[in-house]
């Protein structure tokens, strides 16, 4: 038998297809049947009314931290995944530096599993891009995408060794799948906490400078121009290293980027009073990188959104700061905080958002989704952009509640989350 | 009428110059408990003080130790050397655990910058910060303020130099705070690998050259030189440091005008300052140790709500 749902009387917001406009949308079998300005409903459809409200191509995360295995007290795939689906994600990259790390077949094929057990959000597995994280010597990549990995990277870690790095760039082009980097000169940000300058004096806190970061990002741009590989370069948080993949893009440089939400709206100002629950890697810069990051949101320099969600347990959190693990969740406050604070602010617009938080993630790792054109995977988010609310961790359903966006008033929240024509996500 | 103080002494930082100026004010009265034959006053009497070292600690720890029980305060130290997350404790439990035990105050010495915030910020009782990190050591501050007050009569005005590791000094950050709040001006000189990055922002001057500073300043305050920056890689050697940044007797002699000298000890004896500077006529180190004793009775004080001008008074039996 068949499964249908007709979304009716929404605004269809579809970059992938210049769409934006009334249409009714339906969904058969987990994909997109039809679409048109209006439907018929047919018999045995479930009919959700969606006046008022956008109809877009489902929300991908190409940049979350699962914890599983190994660290299942700070999140699992399952509790991810449903944190995802209420965050208005169709689909989550999740990133392979676990306890142990996904660097073989056999544990991307256990990520694949439990992603699938979870019945929300998609998830989608990304390999180590070196065996044991150690930056050493290429994990089996071929074997990882046999296995449904769906990218590599060392996060967590940059790859240090430019050797390497030139190996990855070079051999991942086989796959077709691109090579993920977590930009950071280990040498030069040693033993810092947070971003270095008059916050960082004043605290006392070791600092980690823009050059730590912006070093690493020239690098990888020029071994992604000696190699012709797919680059993506994670979370940008520096004015130098925005810039620097402007220059690159425009040489014709095969390179993606990603933007942060908080990176987007937060400046080192919210670490004051030691707040852990603002302590990240890369750390929050000042208001010149996040005007940077800004334009090259909205120049398309920085063309994803990603949340880099990742959870700590709160004891962890509670901690003198430089004892504080680094990270925030993001999936439960990324489109409302994006929605709000660069979307109303206009920095960019409504269909840009959805480029940058659906249809080019999948493009960038080559994901199925992003669009919804007919035949493509029946993965839909419904956002009512007008409902207000407050960013109460307790709510959260990710297991972990360290979000710098704690009582919060924001507006915007996933309706639906809609994942192969099954409603995962309701509000 | 003087501003309170609040629940604690975390730093300098936020502390306006009245209420800098009420804490050296009350630590006159102080002074002469210590000069006593019998050097005991009521003040603090039923009051439990723990003093929580994290850090090893000798002058800090008795100094505040001679300041307690001067004021008749029951108190308790407890040590321990290395982090209290390596020793299976976090900072967070340890709090509770104190505050189970119905204290009334808490000194602290830790490792890490914003501990003592995050222990205030957690616990009812009084927390005096005996040194975070890299962050601020407030009494350390009070008492070189006393003591550049003692020999000038004022602050406002003054030019004061702090030389050293900057960059890692809780103590610099303090007196920077500190000094600026009463009008005085501020330089920093060291090893351009132990100034913090964004030192100019402060409202300090730079120096690169010691014999530049001491041109300029009217006070020194010289830091200790951790061995450990040595072995870090900031400075190439200790001889080297001594001779760039070493305040000698030749270079003392070469000012404008007398130079006053401080350090917060323990010192370096031929690093950052030579024998003959320590024990000559510049020198007030052991002025400061003395005036350590007075600063952290007034602290003490004030922070159980003791009315800076009943101070005399309660030095006599009157209650804080």
């Amino acid at each position: 038998m068949s499964e249908k749902l007709l979304l009716t009387g929404g605004r269809v917001v579809d970059p992938s297809q210049d769409l934006d406009g009334p249409h009714d949308v339906l969904l058969v079998d987990g994909a997109v049947a039809s679409l048109a300005t209006r439907l018929d409903a047919p018999e045995d459809a479930r009919v959700l009314d969606c006046a008022g409200l956008i109809v877009a191509p489902g929300l991908i995360d190409v940049h979350v931290h699962l914890r599983e295995p190994g660290e299942e007290h700070k999140e699992t795939i399952a509790s991810g995944a449903a944190a995802a689906a209420a965050g208005g994600f169709t689909a989550v990259c999740a990133m392979p530096n676990t306890d142990p790390p996904i660097d073989d077949p056999a544990a991307v094929g256990f990520v694949a599993a439990q992603g699938l057990r979870a019945r929300a959000a998609r998830v989608y597995p990304v390999g180590c891009i070196s065996v044991g994280r150690a930056g050493e010597r290429l994990a089996l990549v071929g074997e990882m995408v046999d296995a449904g990995a769906v990218a590599i990277t060392d996060d967590g870690s940059p790859v240090m060794d430019s050797g390497l790095m030139r190996l990855a760039l070079e051999y991942a082009q086989t796959f077709g799948i691109p090579v993920a980097d977590h930009p950071e000169d280990l040498g030069l940000s040693a033993g810092g906490h947070m971003n270095e300058g008059l916050v960082s004096t004043r605290l006392g806190l070791p600092g980690k400078p823009n050059a730590s970061e912006d070093i690493h990002i020239v690098r990888d741009l020029l071994l992604a121009e000696l190699t012709g590989g797919r680059l993506h370069l994670q979370h940008v948080s520096t004015r130098f290293g925005v810039e620097s993949i402007r220059q690159a893009k425009a040489r014709g440089v095969r390179v993606t980027a990603e933007a942060s939400p908080h990176h987007l709206v937060l400046t080192q100002d919210a670490v004051e009073g030691y707040r852990t629950e603002a302590k990240m890697n890369p750390p929050l810069r000042t208001a010149a990188d996040v005007e940077a990051v800004r334009a090259g949101l909205a120049d398309g320099t920085l063309d994803t959104i990603a949340t880099d969600h990742a959870p700590h347990h709160y004891d962890e959190k509670e901690a003198a700061f430089a004892d504080a693990p680094n990270g925030v969740v993001g999936l439960e406050t990324a489109l409302a905080v994006v929605l709000t604070r660069v979307v109303a602010e206009g920095v960019i617009d409504l269909p840009t958002m959805i480029e940058r938080m659906s249809c080019q993630p999948a493009r960038a790792f080559s994901l199925p989704g992003g669009t919804l054109a007919e035949g493509a995977p029946a993965d839909v988010t419904v956002i009512d952009t007008e409902a207000s609310w407050t960013v109460d961790p307790k709510a959260f359903r990710s297991k972990s509640r360290n979000t710098p966006f704690a009582g919060w008033a924001l507006r915007g929240r996933a309706r639906y989350t809609i994942v192969g024509g099954r409603v995962v996500w309701e509000d | 009428m003087s501003e309170g103080l609040g629940k604690d002494l975390v730093g300098l930082e936020n502390l306006s110059g009245a209420q800098l100026l009420t804490i050296l004010d009350t630590a006159e009265p102080f002074k002469e408990i210590s000069e006593r034959r019998i050097k005991k006053v009521p003040v603090l009497r039923g009051k439990t003080i723990v003093n929580l070292f994290f850090e090893s600690s000798t002058r800090t720890r008795i100094s505040f130790e001679f300041a307690e029980k001067r004021l008749s305060a029951d108190t308790v130290n407890i040590s321990s050397t290395g982090s209290s997350v390596t020793k299976g404790e976090t900072l967070v439990d340890t709090a509770r655990n104190l505050e189970a035990m119905r204290i009334d105050m808490v000194v602290m010495r830790h490792g890490a910058s914003g501990a003592a915030r995050f222990l205030a910020e957690r616990i009812p009782s009084n927390v005096v910060n005996a040194g975070d990190g890299s962050h601020e050591h407030p009494t350390q501050g009070l008492l070189d303020l006393l003591t550049i007050r003692d020999h000038y009569g004022h602050l406002d005005g003054l030019k004061v130099c702090i030389v050293g590791d900057i960059l890692h000094s809780r103590v610099a950050r303090s007196n920077i705070y500190g000094l600026l709040a009463l009008g005085a001006e501020v330089g920093v000189c060291g090893p351009p690998t132990l100034l913090p990055p964004a030192a100019g922002e402060l409202g300090v001057q730079v120096f690169r050259r010691i014999e530049e500073a001491i041109e300029w300043a009217d006070v020194l305050n010289v830091l200790r030189l951790q061995l450990e920056r040595m072995h870090a890689g900031y400075v190439p050697s200790l001889r080297e440091y001594n001779r760039v940044w070493g305040v000698s007797m030749a270079r003392l002699e070469a000012a404008p005008r007398e130079l006053l000298v401080l350090h917060p000890g323990p010192m370096n004896r031929g690093v950052e300052i030579d024998s003959d500077v320590a024990d000559g006529p510049h020198s007030v180190i052991l002025h400061q140790v003395t005036n350590g004793v007075a600063i952290r009775m007034a602290v003490l004080y004030l922070l159980a709500g003791g009315q800076p001008e009943k101070a005399e008074a309660a030095k006599q039996g009157a209650e804080a």
